[in-house]
């Protein structure tokens, strides 16, 4: 979201704080001074993860606390991950598969690409997948786990990222 | 310091030919392959063995058995380099039980035993006032137990992940290079001498399981066993799958994984950024130690050859010689 808010001490503090109030996860605060800007305001955009239904808190928080909201952004999946799954994938419903992981809510399929060989062969696919938060990526891949099983597909998934 | 060399394939003759080549002072006393032994308490004539050995296929007496010289020969430290047996680990577990309750020393390259009884044998060699080391069973001339034993010292070990299997990561490294098809890389790696006839140990990932519980019970002493790895192989991948990875800048590579804070204890292929210190080429191993201290540490190095698991048994040996030995 982009915010306007006074250029004066505080004011930045004073706008951050109602997010983690609502629980909330700043994830990038962007704060840019404009030249051709009236002095005494600063706009700030902030990215940031919500739980569900605290939004509209959130606004009436920021709005407690002086500062004008100018926009507010969509929600955008933020996290990304590339898996390739082998077998009988069209014998076994590849839009059903799909769909177990669309119809979360909370993930999504972006992308697919997939290699077709001859019609008894196994076919090959490399989906990604998008989701809100790190639980939400962790919970769609337990479902295609647990669907590539169902199905006799192999699921190959990429190493976690050491922590 | 004295050694009794039990096993004369091609680890046992690496051996062999590296303490008879270097000057390391070290003895060869008592040496068996699968049908003949042979005994000598000042020194066999190692040059003359290996001739014979390639010659008649023997290297000794057919009257002497592994077992005698074991129980036997005048020696400190056991070198036990027979084949790996997964199942029962025999006949290696017994000879080298026997070498322990005669306080000797033994060092072994041999899976079997140490992924099915290391605890056993381990309490054994501490009663006995005496050691069992076996660096030369994970990732070949990688020095990976001494560097936990003693750079690493300290450290706490949270998480490993390794390309532990040089066979697989051939057969992976060139599918993604040549692409080709699972079939034809096998077929290639058997005529390089990577895959055996029987492919099934390597390509399904048990002998990375069978190292990844060496490693566990090592580091966590959780008495993990073989049958609590999540396990696949690479046998089911298809060139297209290096190719998709491919276009994203990936590949796919067997990674061994241990995260004991996550439950997680698992073989599997998995995606890597080209550029990921684990993506090693052909028959190379590498393991990633994730600690408390160091943070990641990453050894890359040969996992199999003669003379390269030949390099980690004299390592071992020449640690007991300089710690427990120095008199003799």
């Amino acid at each position: 979201m982009k915010l306007e808010m006074k250029d004066s001490p505080g004011q930045l503090v004073a706008a951050l704080k109602p997010i983690s109030e609502v629980g909330g996860n700043i994830i990038a605060v962007i704060h840019q001074r404009e030249p051709d800007l009236d002095d005494d305001t600063l706009n700030v955009q902030i990215v940031l993860e919500l739980p569900e239904g605290r939004l509209e808190r959130l606004v009436v928080l920021l709005k407690e606390q002086g500062v004008h909201i100018q926009r507010i952004g969509e929600e955008r999946l933020l996290y990304k991950r590339t898996v390739i799954l082998i077998g009988h994938l069209m014998h076994t419903d590849l839009s059903d598969t799909v769909d177990q992981i669309d119809s979360t809510g909370f993930a999504e399929v972006s992308e697919l690409a997939m290699s077709m060989p001859a019609v008894h062969e196994r076919s090959t696919s490399r989906i990604t997948i998008k989701a809100v938060s790190k639980n939400d990526m962790e919970a769609a891949l337990a479902i295609l786990r647990r669907v590539s099983h169902q199905k006799s597909l192999l699921l190959i998934e990429p190493l976690e990222e050491i922590a | 310091m004295k050694v009794a060399l039990i096993g004369m394939g091609s680890v046992g003759k690496g051996v062999a030919g590296v303490i008879a080549r270097k000057d390391l002072g070290l003895t060869i006393t008592g040496i068996a392959d699968s049908t003949s032994g042979c005994v000598d308490p000042d020194g066999l004539d190692i040059a003359n063995l290996l001739l014979n050995k390639s010659k008649n296929g023997c290297c000794g007496d057919r009257q002497i058995s592994a077992m005698d010289v074991i129980k036997k020969a005048d020696y400190d430290a056991l070198i036990e380099v027979t084949p790996t047996n997964a199942l029962t680990g025999e006949p290696a577990i017994g000879y080298i039980k026997t070498a322990l309750l005669r306080k000797k020393h033994v060092v072994t390259s041999n899976k079997g035993p140490i992924a099915l009884a290391y605890k056993e044998l381990h309490a054994l060699a501490h009663k006995n006032g005496v050691v069992l080391r076996y660096e030369a069973t994970v990732a070949g001339a990688v020095p990976v137990m001494h560097t936990l034993e003693h750079g690493l010292a300290g450290n706490e070990i949270l998480a490993l992940y390794g390309v532990l299997n040089g066979t697989c990561n051939y057969i992976l490294t060139r599918m993604a290079d040549e692409g080709l098809t699972y079939e034809q890389a096998l077929l290639e790696a058997r005529e390089m001498g990577y895959a055996e006839a029987d492919p099934t140990y390597d390509v399904q990932g048990i002998d990375a399981a069978i190292k990844l519980v060496i490693l566990a019970n090592t580091i966590w002493g959780n008495g993990v066993r073989l049958n609590d790895v999540d396990r696949t192989g690479i046998d089911l991948l298809t060139a297209d799958a290096l190719r998709l990875a491919e276009e994203e800048g990936c590949t796919i590579r067997l990674i061994a994984e241990a995260i004991p804070r996550k439950h997680i204890l698992r073989v599997s292929p998995r995606i890597l950024g080209k550029n990921h210190p684990l993506v090693v080429d052909g028959t190379l191993n590498a393991l990633t130690l994730e600690t408390d201290l160091a943070k990641e540490i990453t050894l890359i190095g040969r996992g199999a050859g003669s003379t390269e698991t030949a390099s980690a048994i004299i390592g071992d040996l020449l640690f007991i010689k300089d710690r427990y030995a120095r008199s003799t």
